[in-house]
């Protein structure tokens, strides 16, 4: 029976195809749903059909993900492609959208690996046609082969930018530079995590090849610029900055922006799991178990980069702990066993998180490029400005759900993703109080735009 | 559609894997299967996906994965469809979406 299995999982990124791989080799049924034509998530991005040029431009953590993919395929999980979630309740009960088609799945126990997405950062012209996320266009070189048209600028700051900067050279297509937001004072910050971090040694080198690969090619680099603002009418024609003091502006057709990633929480929030403020990865954390079972919704359990960033290796760990914990719950493995198995796995883990807190300090994204000025539009979909947002807070609302009634702020198509975060930023600075003292924008099922006939099923 | 778009195939990642016909905005184009809708209007050129219902504004794709809903489109009658989401099919009819929708039936200034 498909609709009943032992176990379903949503994502199928690192960690859903290892929950996977284990809840099958435990003997359990497995039905895995994921919104993409083929397996790998985000980073394992059509991995499916990635030849050696492919992996050869993306890279050895890219091609790894090929060996687990094929395994996955393998492993006689359901895999159901093109799979719109948007509803998961207690029970569990899942909702989707298979094929045009709406299903209700009633499994035994559900495992949510949602993934992470890039961190939204309001900036001034940032909704101009052009202005596209750094893991967007990686995501349009991997899945569809296509780079920048033109004369285009990398900005922001973390990993992924530079990752992405590399890549981008290798198949001929040259940033006209990179600026570079990332805060002088985050190196001196950084250093004490770095102890921690140096056991992922290899990780760290790779950091440094790709910051070499950018010199050596001569890519103008404006390092510590500040007041990003994307300039444009009707689409984005060029950047400005300032640098050491001074003003600059470049002319693109094209601007890469990346700020970090952050989870994605859009179902846990809308499943009213407690979610906690992370100051150090500046996003908010849902409350789970150590291993992964949501602290409020039992039989629902959270993998990968949706309970934190961790990167692919860790989602990978945290997806093979949350298959073991359910393989315990649901009578195939006994207690003392998934102990065994889950207590190396759990101290793998913290090495990975050790490497993460250096990153997580290293690239801490500036105040300025989380907490806009006024005149910045931080909802898209309703365009509601930073500004009309302190309004409210001058008016007396204590946080986003509230600022929904004033003024709609995170009420469009998105459900509140781009602004969600931005939102409790810039009320917390306006109230003058901690960003974990005001309420998480709570999203609300559907969490996808479905037609009416399909909610009737 | 016309003029310099915002990205283009580049022949050290591009596949042949065939291709298929559809139709934007009633302009009939042929694009390489397999690609998102997003995709494919991008290496068409297209440079705005849509106009903002509140403002009017126009707007191309963020995200590419589903979660900024930039790349709303109508895709075979269906609208607010996150093309990014969705492949390109043989046939497939493909619309923009400029400002607030309006219900079949309503006219202009209709009350709703």
């Amino acid at each position: 029976m498909t609709d009943r299995p032992d176990v379903l999982i949503v994502g199928a990124g690192p960690a859903g195809m290892q929950a996977a791989l284990r809840c099958r080799a435990l003997g359990l049924s497995v039905v895995l749903l994921d919104e993409q034509g083929g397996p790998g998530g985000q980073i394992f991005r059509h991995i499916e059909h990635a030849d050696r040029r492919a992996r050869n431009v993306f890279g050895d953590d890219y091609a790894a993900g090929h060996a687990l993919a094929r395994d996955f395929l393998g492993s006689g999980t359901t895999y159901l492609r093109h799979a719109i979630v948007w509803e998961v309740a207690p029970g569990p009960l899942v909702y989707a959208l298979v094929g045009g088609h709406s299903r209700v799945f009633e499994p035994r126990r559900v495992i949510l690996a949602t993934g992470a997405m890039e961190r939204p950062a309001p900036a001034p012209g940032w909704t101009l046609p052009g202005v596209i996320g750094a893991g967007a266009a990686q995501i349009l070189m991997k899945s569809s082969g296509m780079v920048p048209e033109g004369p285009f600028v990398l900005a922001g700051s973390g990993p992924l930018l530079y990752l992405l900067a590399q890549q981008l050279l290798r198949v001929g297509a040259r940033p006209a530079a990179l600026v570079d937001t990332t805060s002088p004072g985050n190196r001196m910050r950084a250093v004490g995590p770095l102890a921690g971090a140096l056991g992922s040694w290899r990780v760290l080198l790779k950091g440094l090849g790709m910051l070499g690969d950018i010199r050596r090619a001569g890519i103008p680099v404006y390092a510590g610029a500040t007041h990003l603002a994307f300039e444009g009418d009707g689409r984005v024609t060029g950047v400005a900055f300032r640098h050491r003091g001074r003003p600059h502006a470049l002319p693109a057709n094209v601007v890469l922006t990346h700020q970090g990633v952050v989870p994605d929480t859009q179902l846990t929030r809308a499943l009213r799991v407690p979610h906690a403020w992370s100051d150090s990865q500046l996003c908010w954390l849902p409350a789970t178990s150590a291993l992964g079972e949501l602290s409020s919704t039992q039989g629902i359990f959270l993998a990968g980069d949706a309970a934190g960033i961790a990167g692919a290796q860790a989602a990978r760990l945290l997806g093979e702990v949350c298959a073991w914990a359910v393989g315990e719950q649901l009578g195939v493995v006994d207690p003392r066993r998934r102990a065994r198995e889950t207590d190396p796995l759990i101290r793998r883990l913290a090495r990975w998180k050790a490497l993460r807190k250096f990153l997580d300090t290293l690239y801490r994204p500036a105040d300025g490029q989380r907490i806009p000025a006024d005149d910045v539009l931080v909802c898209r979909c309703e365009e509601i400005s930073a500004g009309a947002i302190r309004g409210f807070v001058r008016e007396g609302c204590l946080g986003p759900n509230q600022a929904k009634a004033f003024g709609r702020c995170g009420m469009g198509p998105c459900q509140g993703r781009q602004c969600g975060l931005a939102m409790a930023e810039i009320i917390a600075d306006e109230r003058g109080v901690e960003v974990g003292q005001v309420d998480v924008l709570r999203a609300r099922f559907p969490v996808k735009p479905v037609m009416l006939r399909d909610l009737i099923v | 559609m016309s003029g310099t778009g915002f990205f283009r195939a580049v022949p050290a990642l591009k596949r042949e894997g065939g291709s298929v016909s559809i139709r934007i905005d009633g302009r009939a184009c042929t694009v390489r299967a397999g690609l998102s809708v997003a995709a494919a209007l991008l290496e068409q050129g297209a440079v705005r996906f849509r106009q903002t219902p509140v403002g009017g504004a126009p707007r191309a794709p963020l995200c590419m994965m589903g979660v900024c809903f930039e790349c709303l489109l109508e895709i075979d009658g269906i609208a607010n469809s996150q093309s990014c989401l969705i492949e390109v099919r043989d046939g497939m009819r493909i619309g923009t979406q400029d400002g607030a929708a309006r219900l079949a039936g309503m006219t202009e200034g209709a009350a709703p």
